[in-house]
């Protein structure tokens, strides 16, 4: 007989998984580290990188997987074809890797007009084409109705690292300057008006895009990367407080400096939201040896994607593990991470 | 963004502050009583750039955190109903009853939606006639309005299957609870400029002379906060006491008279529970006449039921301006956003939510 161990979340405060639990916040985090780590623990697993690192026969490869349960599954500026090929994909990219490879798992829900479905693989086959990667595996399920949302996307990917790549927490040391590749909040903007249904002035596009080519560039160019993040689930402030967690680093930003749109802001002025914390799908956060910031932003500059890429803060020595922001007022506060998902506030 | 950018300019920030500065020549305590000024105090580090001369304390003014404890625990119950789609604001969903929060019986099958506005609760109710429909109605007197105008659309529709779980509460009896406590330490107050903006600023003159304490309604903007409290620091150094308005692009002496009428038209004054306080005489709001038959409450009926509180959470104190959150035991430790032990932890406009947000490192919360 197998006697199981106790479940490792307090099941007085959660007996059922929460929405929560999925938001990228401080209960995601928890489940990964009291239930998912140490159940699956080895080393590959334990850097929690965006994608694990694996040599075989002395090539580096990075591996990673994601799902995709976005709704609606079509939205401005993409759908959750293009989101489930450019998510991995971007993920293997903050291993410093080369997208090669991804498989493709489909769950479709009983009643999905086939019409989407054919919309949503057309748009993966393009999007593969974009990010250099092929589709060369997959799997498809349907689940009765009222068991999916419609359409749910795993992809998983292989990756090959780049050349003198060491991209991991460890090697984040203050000093360190950070560079964040492109504007805030698009992807979860574009995402929430659309299922507000807010008519905005001027559309929000979701930024979903791969963003493969600007690490390259970054490598290319000499420039010194100590770590990757896109900041995706959580946002900013989550990818940022990972970071400093992982490598025990104490990070500051300046508010001033953050790239957010009139529009983006203005959204989020409305439902009472911190751009901070919502999702983006297009851009990413680079530690770089101190005194590069500069020359990496301009370099990510010379794309279109990275056109509004900025040198947002740095790597200190004082308070380990905590993220500080200095306002625009010339405060300071602590930017934690999210407890759960992001509720609008009443008034 | 323009009209934000400009309270928000580092600039202006600098120069209002050497203003306080100039001006204060003495320690003072002040009190902002909405939770929205607690959180922009917090969120851009006013309370860090002020002279030490002076001291905000935190008010009661976050209506997700003075919802009684007792009528979550009616929201937990009537959410649970095969019957009912339980609305709710985003900010209620969080807190805890007695046991558990409204999330919690979402994730175990009850139909729990995060609506924005009454109306869109209404169009629930309209979509799913052989469901009814109840509102989760709470707030100061910013909403009040709103939600007034959702009961009488109900009633112009005959939408019969539309209620209301309603916990209202009025800013005026509440300043006028703390400023007549034993306790009291407050020296002048900052005034909530949303409810201002429907209620105008004249019933805060009797209680400002009464009590001989300054009022300044303001904004919630950092710039709006540091003039405000400019303002109420020179009244207190020449010893006045006056009602001051410094949100006059939104807020007028009168208020929104259209918006007070729909809230008599709907609403009785009444003694209302405020959680972590208890009974303040005259500080609510409840459906009257004939609009009784969308309260919920009445037409669930149900009872009372055992309802707690964590023995170690001080909400009420905090909430009452007595201590603050970082004073609680429970603070960060037992008590996180994640398993909060009482609102002020979950509420985007909660005191300890601000604090735990924003201000955690040791030392920089005064």
């Amino acid at each position: 007989m197998t006697i199981f161990p106790e479940c490792p979340i307090p099941l007085t405060e959660y007996p059922r998984v929460l929405l929560a639990h999925g938001g990228g916040g401080r209960l995601t985090q928890s489940l990964i580290e009291k239930m998912l780590e140490p159940s699956f623990d080895n080393p590959y697993l334990a850097p929690l990188h965006d994608g694990a690192l694996i040599s075989l026969d002395g090539t580096r490869l990075a591996l990673s997987t994601d799902s995709y349960v976005v709704h609606p599954p079509f939205f401005p500026g993409g759908d959750i074809g293009r989101l489930a090929v450019f998510g991995t994909a971007n993920d293997l990219a903050m291993c410093g890797a080369r997208p090669l490879f991804l498989s493709c798992g489909l769950i479709l829900e009983e009643g999905l007009p086939m019409d989407d479905l054919w919309r949503i693989v057309l748009s993966m086959k393009e999007a593969a084409d974009e990010a250099g990667v092929q589709i060369v595996t997959g799997d498809s399920k349907v689940v009765e109705r009222g068991k999916g949302d419609g359409v749910f996307i795993n992809t998983s990917g292989v990756g090959a690292v780049l050349p003198g790549a060491d991209i991991a927490p460890e090697r984040v040391r203050p000093g360190d300057e950070i560079v964040l590749s492109g504007p805030l909040g698009l992807h979860g903007i574009a995402i929430m008006a659309m299922r507000e249904g807010l008519s905005l002035e001027a559309e929000v596009r979701s930024d979903s895009a791969p963003v493969f080519p600007l690490v390259e560039a970054l490598a290319q160019a000499g420039i010194e990367i100590h770590m990757l993040r896109d900041p995706t689930r959580g946002g900013l402030s989550s990818a940022l407080n990972e970071i400093a967690k992982k490598s025990g680093a104490g990070i500051v930003i300046d508010e001033e400096r953050l790239p957010v749109s009139p529009e983006v802001q203005g959204v989020c002025e409305m439902l009472g939201l911190d751009p901070l914390y919502v999702a983006n799908e297009g851009n990413f956060v680079a530690l770089v040896a101190e005194g590069q910031g500069k020359k990496a932003a301009e370099l990510l500059r010379r794309f279109p994607l990275g056109s509004e890429a900025v040198l947002i803060g740095r790597v200190v020595d004082t308070h380990p593990g905590t993220v500080v922001m200095r306002t625009r007022i010339r405060g300071e506060r602590i930017v934690d991470v999210m407890s759960g998902e992001q509720l609008p506030r009443i008034c | 963004m323009r009209y934000l950018d400009e309270y928000r300019d580092g600039a202006a920030a600098q120069k209002m502050l050497r203003q306080i500065e100039r001006v204060a020549t003495r320690p003072w305590t002040i009190m902002e009583v909405c939770g929205s000024q607690t959180h922009a105090i917090l969120k851009y580090g006013i309370d860090e750039l002020l002279p030490p001369q002076i001291t905000l304390i935190h008010g009661p003014g976050c209506p997700v955190c003075v919802t009684p404890v007792e009528t979550v625990d009616q929201a937990l119950v009537i959410a649970s109903r095969d019957d009912v789609i339980f609305t709710s604001y985003g900010d209620m969903l969080r807190v805890p009853g007695s046991s558990k929060d409204l999330l919690s019986v979402k994730a175990e099958g009850g139909d729990v939606r995060m609506v924005y506005s009454p109306m869109d609760a209404l169009k629930v109710a309209r979509d799913n006639p052989g469901k009814r429909v109840v509102f989760f109605a709470i707030g100061f007197e910013t909403t009040a309005p709103a939600n007034a105008m959702a009961v009488v659309a109900a009633e112009r529709e005959g939408l019969a299957n539309f209620l209301m779980l309603t916990s209202h509460v009025l800013i005026p009896p509440a300043i006028q609870a703390i400023a007549s406590s034993p306790e009291n330490r407050v020296q002048g107050f900052l005034a909530p400029g949303h409810v201002c903006t429907v209620t105008g600023y004249a019933q805060y003159e009797p209680l400002a002379k009464k009590y001989r304490l300054p009022i300044v309604v303001t904004g919630f903007e950092p710039l709006d906060i540091l003039h405000a409290i400019h303002m109420l620091v020179s009244q207190l150094e020449a010893g006045r006491h006056e009602v001051e308005n410094q949100y006059s692009r939104s807020v007028t002496r009168e208020g929104n008279r259209q918006a007070q009428a729909l809230i008599d038209e709907v609403f009785e004054v009444a003694d209302q529970r405020w959680r972590g306080i208890g009974v303040i005489p005259c500080s609510g709001l409840r459906l009257k006449g004939r609009y009784t038959k969308y309260d919920a409450a009445r037409v669930f009926a149900l009872e009372e039921t055992a309802s707690r509180e964590a023995s170690v959470c001080i909400a009420g104190l905090v909430l009452q301006g007595v201590r603050k959150p970082p004073e609680c035991p429970a603070f960060g430790k037992e008590c996180t956003p994640e398993h909060a032990l009482g609102a002020p932890m979950v509420s985007s406009e909660g005191a300890c939510a601000a604090y735990y947000l924003y201000a955690r490192r040791a030392g920089t919360a005064r």
